[in-house]
């Protein structure tokens, strides 16, 4: 990999607690994180564990208890126009055509869409003549391909995803999968990807941030090795699978804390 | 990058939210097959009707024959009667626009106040409940016997459905959408106008329809109370001089308005949220 030394997102000692009723909850815990401009980072963990917390706080959607992020020069208080966020399923409109869909984000911020590289973007991901077509009628993958074409469309910097295929089934995961790391090779977005698999965060990271549970922390981060562009033949190999398994009892070793609460999608 | 279109994925179908348009769910979309067969029966009831009422002499201010009530339409009295319907039309568009505007209005806001909504929410179930006719003498007593108590009570009657069905659509907030929204910068302005409004539209429109049929009857009943115009007073007119034809004209005219309405508001809720059904 190598070449970008410029720093797109400095996360500082991000701290964020919850009031629930049985007491606080540490959803996020001095998080320190540094991402290199087109550098493509996953966070693993156990469920519970504040991912999305961490990724709604780089989105500007809720404010830290404590510490800072910074885009460039930017302290992220608010959603930040360079940072484009796919959520868990497609969440897309149902009451909008695909084109409406995707234009919504230029509508909000009162600019005009840039119709020709939306229609690229929707012939890139397979979507070319979609744009009329309501999502219900389209299936589950083609919705989420709607998504990043949103996501993308405002040519964010930062692309933020959290678990963005966990509904599809695995044979149009690994095809998403394949589609975002051909983009984000062309593309060369700074991206941060929430997931629960594993084996999807290897394959599509430079960096995997291993998190573990209350308080939520960066417990171990890992290089990924492989070359790119990765094909998904890679994900049988034995380096692929004994990363991959390194990881994973990485988080089961992690001691379930009594009473672990399942995810909050 | 054509090879991306192919079906290893099924469609996932709607929004998974029961279709809140499904009050209405058995009209519309009547095939050819199915509209014969809806004539076949008007035939068969009002011919067999027809034959049954003349065979059996049944007197007429019992009930008259599908074609004496007919030729009322060709009759003198008609101009009379659509005058006082003009009369009712008026009552209920002017009720109908203060209540179902206030109440979709109270919908929206208080919905946004989650303390005001437990607060006022037993006060408007209370209106909903209570029949708005049995308030129609009491008004006539404030208000004399003109337009006034009718409109009053149209908009009492009316306003009430169309909140609590509005307020039950404001209510579906999904928070996955409003983060979405947020997300690219939307003000709370644009967060009402972009996504509540819409989600909300299904049942705003179950609202503004069973308001505007509430009104037509409590209309009519309010009319029926005293005042000496308007449908509901031809009604009483007719039936205690037993002109049963005139009486039974005004009913069609009555019922035909209710389809009118439903198939209206059904319209609207295909243009406007068809994407839920
Ligand atoms: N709005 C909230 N109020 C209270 N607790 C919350 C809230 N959001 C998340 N939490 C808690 O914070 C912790 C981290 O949640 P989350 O960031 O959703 O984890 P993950 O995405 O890793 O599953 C969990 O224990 C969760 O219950
Ligand atoms: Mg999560």
């Amino acid at each position: 990999m190598g070449g970008h030394t410029h720093e797109a997102l400095r996360i500082s000692g991000a701290t964020k607690t919850y009031a629930a009723h049985s007491g606080v909850v540490h959803a996020l815990q001095d998080v320190d994180m540094i991402v290199e401009a087109g550098e493509f980072i996953s966070v693993v963990g156990p469920s519970g564990c504040g991912k999305t917390t961490l990724l709604w706080s780089i989105a500007g959607l809720h404010q830290l208890s404590g510490g800072r992020i910074h885009l460039g020069e930017d302290e992220i208080k608010q959603p930040h126009p360079s940072i484009g966020m796919m959520f868990q399923e497609a969440n897309l409109l149902p009451w909008r055509t695909i084109e409406q869909n995707i234009s919504l984000p230029s509508e909000l911020r009162r600019i005009r869409p840039d119709r020709d590289r939306v229609e690229a973007l929707l012939e890139r991901v397979g979507l070319g003549g979609f744009g009329e077509k309501m999502p219900r009628e389209l299936s589950g993958g083609m919705q989420q391909r709607a998504s990043i074409v949103r996501a993308l469309a405002s040519n964010p910097d930062v692309l933020l995803m959290d678990e963005p295929f966990g509904a599809l089934d695995a044979f149009t995961r690994d095809e998403m999968n394949k589609l975002v790391e051909e983009i984000w090779l062309e593309a060369r977005k700074t991206v941060i990807l929430i997931t629960h698999s594993i084996a999807e965060a290897v394959f599509l990271s430079d960096k995997v941030y291993v998190m573990s549970a209350r308080p939520g922390r960066i417990s171990r981060v890992v290089d990924v090795p492989f070359e790119r562009p990765r094909p998904l033949e890679l994900m049988e190999t034995r380096e692929f699978f004994d990363l991959v398994n390194d990881i994973k009892s990485d988080i089961k070793h992690q001691v379930p804390p009594a009473g672990r609460t399942t995810s909050a999608r | 990058m054509t090879d991306m279109t192919h079906n290893s994925d099924l469609p996932t179908g709607g929004s998974g939210l029961a279709s809140a348009t499904g009050i209405v769910s058995g009209m519309g979309g009547q095939g050819a097959r199915e509209i014969i067969a809806i004539l076949a029966v008007a035939v068969l009831v009002i011919g067999g009707g027809e034959f049954l009422l003349r065979f059996f002499d049944v007197p007429q201010f019992i009930l008259p024959a599908p074609s004496t009530i007919a030729a009322v339409f060709a009759s003198p009295e008609i101009t009379t009667i659509s005058q006082h319907y003009g009369y009712t039309l008026f009552e209920l568009f002017a009720g109908y626009a203060i209540g179902a505007s206030i109440g979709l209005v109270l919908a929206a806001v208080i919905t946004q106040f989650p303390f005001v909504e437990k607060v006022i929410t037993p006060y408007i179930l209370l209106l909903v409940t209570t029949p708005m006719l049995a308030l129609v003498p009491l008004l006539i007593l404030n208000f004399g016997f003109g337009y006034t108590p009718r409109v009053i009570a149209v908009a009492l009657a009316s306003g009430p459905m169309v909140m609590v069905n509005a307020a039950t659509g404001f209510r579906r907030v999904d928070a996955g959408k409003i983060a979405l929204a947020r997300s690219y910068g939307a003000s709370t302005l644009q967060i009402f106008t972009k996504i509540r409004i819409p989600m909300a539209m299904p049942m705003v429109i179950v609202g503004l329809m069973i308001g505007a049929i509430f009104g037509m009857i409590t209309a009519v009943g309010a009319e029926m109370s005293g005042g000496g115009f308007g449908i509901g007073s031809r009604l009483t007119t007719y039936s205690s001089t037993l002109r049963m034809p005139e009486f039974f004209a005004c009913i069609l005219i009555l019922a035909v308005t209710g389809i009118a309405i439903y198939a209206f508001f059904f319209w609207l809720g295909k243009k406007l949220a068809g994407w839920e059904s």
